[in-house]
């Protein structure tokens, strides 16, 4: 019995002595001084690694979803003889919800494990204590550009997203099954407004890249330094970044919309 | 010039971001920038609002002349004040005109049509200007009560008649 309240009382510490190390972790890479001349490459390198590199993934699957939505909603809203409001079905469901939760999904899937693995073996091949005897801090080294790198990308991403997704549905709706082209862009503009669909669009994005990329870096930098430690925190990268994402998107919709 | 490559790519990136911006903004959101055109308000009392809210169209003849922009009860009477705001462009509205809210379709948006009156300077007509009130107001349609009202009368009759034979 001692045993098992002891055990209780180890997890529960140390689910507490991580949350709070990732939190120190997260304010000494995000407000040590940068210097701007050497940080900046590191960002721009960064942000082609977390960014560039992610954009064919986002926009295949934007399209996808552009059209699916584009053709399930076109045979369904012809029973009710409304296929004009095709272009507002498809414009809200991703500006409002798919747009950042699914190009935060796939961005935690792409760039998250992938930054989890680099820092783990960073950490593995004991680069990061080289780092720290060179007196270079890690922390603003590795850390800070990638974190930076997510915050920046992650908007551009859901972008992008959200266009290629509106013009997929656009073009099964409109250039395969024939509905007027005016109704669809009309209906849209009708029902989609830049400060309550477009701007709470952004925060989320931004929102789920601050929590995906601070899940890949902690999970990267608190991992046992072993090949299998190194695995086991790239599936935490992926599977607490989707659940973080999923909560958050039900919270951050109650909250603005 | 190491970073060059990477550098080129990630600036068409941003570049992107920031198109991507600006076509959902204009086309999707249909962003138009003339918020700076200036409005006056006049008001209307209406007995029943029926669902007109806020940044409701006003239409003269189908054409969009300006928003809803404010939307009160007067205390005393309990009567429904709304503030019209219509752009400064149409300044030649004769006060004998008369608002009535309607509706875009059966189960569509409400908005409040202007049906413009005479004007004429010797019967004492003037233009609308800010402040002014149109005293001439038809209030919503609503579809339940239409329906509820035909729904009563029907069986009425139906009684009446089945009482004749």
């Amino acid at each position: 019995m001692t045993d098992f309240i002891g055990m209780l009382g180890r997890y529960a510490l140390r689910k507490i002595t991580s949350l709070g190390r990732s939190t120190i972790i997260f304010f000494n890479s995000i407000f040590g001084v940068p210097n701007l001349k050497k940080a900046f490459p590191l960002l721009v390198n960064q942000i082609y690694f977390i960014g560039v590199q992610s954009i064919i993934i986002i926009l295949v699957s934007g399209l996808f979803i552009g059209m699916v939505l584009g053709l399930q909603g076109f045979n369904i809203l012809k029973n009710f003889m409304a296929t004009g409001s095709l272009g507002t079905l498809v414009s809200l469901a991703i500006i409002r919800e798919l747009g950042p939760v699914v190009s935060a999904l796939l961005y935690a899937g792409r760039a998250g494990s992938a930054l989890t693995a680099e820092i783990g073996q960073l950490k593995a091949s004991e680069q990061l204590s080289a780092m720290e005897m060179m007196a270079v801090d890690p922390l603003k080294r590795v850390i800070a550009p990638r974190f930076w790198a997510g915050l920046i990308s992650m908007p551009i991403l859901s972008l992008l997203f959200c266009l290629i997704g509106i013009y997929g549905g656009k073009l099964v709706g409109v250039d395969w099954l024939g509905l007027d082209d005016g109704i669809y862009w009309s209906g849209m503009q009708a029902s989609v407004d830049v400060w309550d669909d477009l701007i709470p669009m952004l925060i989320k994005a931004v929102s789920f890249g601050f929590i995906c990329t601070w899940i890949a870096l902690f999970n990267g930098y608190d991992c046992r330094p072993t090949s299998e430690g190194i695995s086991r925190a790239t599936t935490a990268t992926v599977v607490q970044s989707s659940l973080a994402v999923l909560g958050m998107d039900f919270i951050l919709t109650a909250l603005m919309f | 010039m190491k970073y060059l490559k990477t550098e080129i790519l990630v600036g068409c990136f941003m570049l992107m971001g920031i198109v991507a911006a600006v076509i959902l903004a204009l086309q999707v959101a249909g962003l138009v920038f003339n918020s700076k055109t200036e409005t006056y308000t006049v008001y209307a009392k209406f007995s029943d609002i029926g669902s007109l809210r806020l940044r409701a169209p006003v239409r003269i003849g189908g054409v969009n002349i300006g928003r809803v922009s404010g939307i009160s009860l007067e205390p005393e009477t309990m009567t429904p004040i709304v503030a019209i705001g219509i752009s400064k462009e149409f300044d030649k509205i004769s006060n004998e005109s008369k608002a009535s809210i309607q509706t875009s379709g059966l189960i569509g948006e409400q908005y409040i049509a202007i049906t413009p009156g005479f004007y004429d300077e010797e019967m004492g007509t003037t233009y609308l200007k800010d402040g002014d009130y149109i005293v001439d107001t038809g209030s919503a349609v609503i579809l339940e009560d239409l329906i509820s009202k035909f729904v009563f009368n029907s069986s009425v009759k139906t009684g009446e008649e089945s009482k004749k034979d």
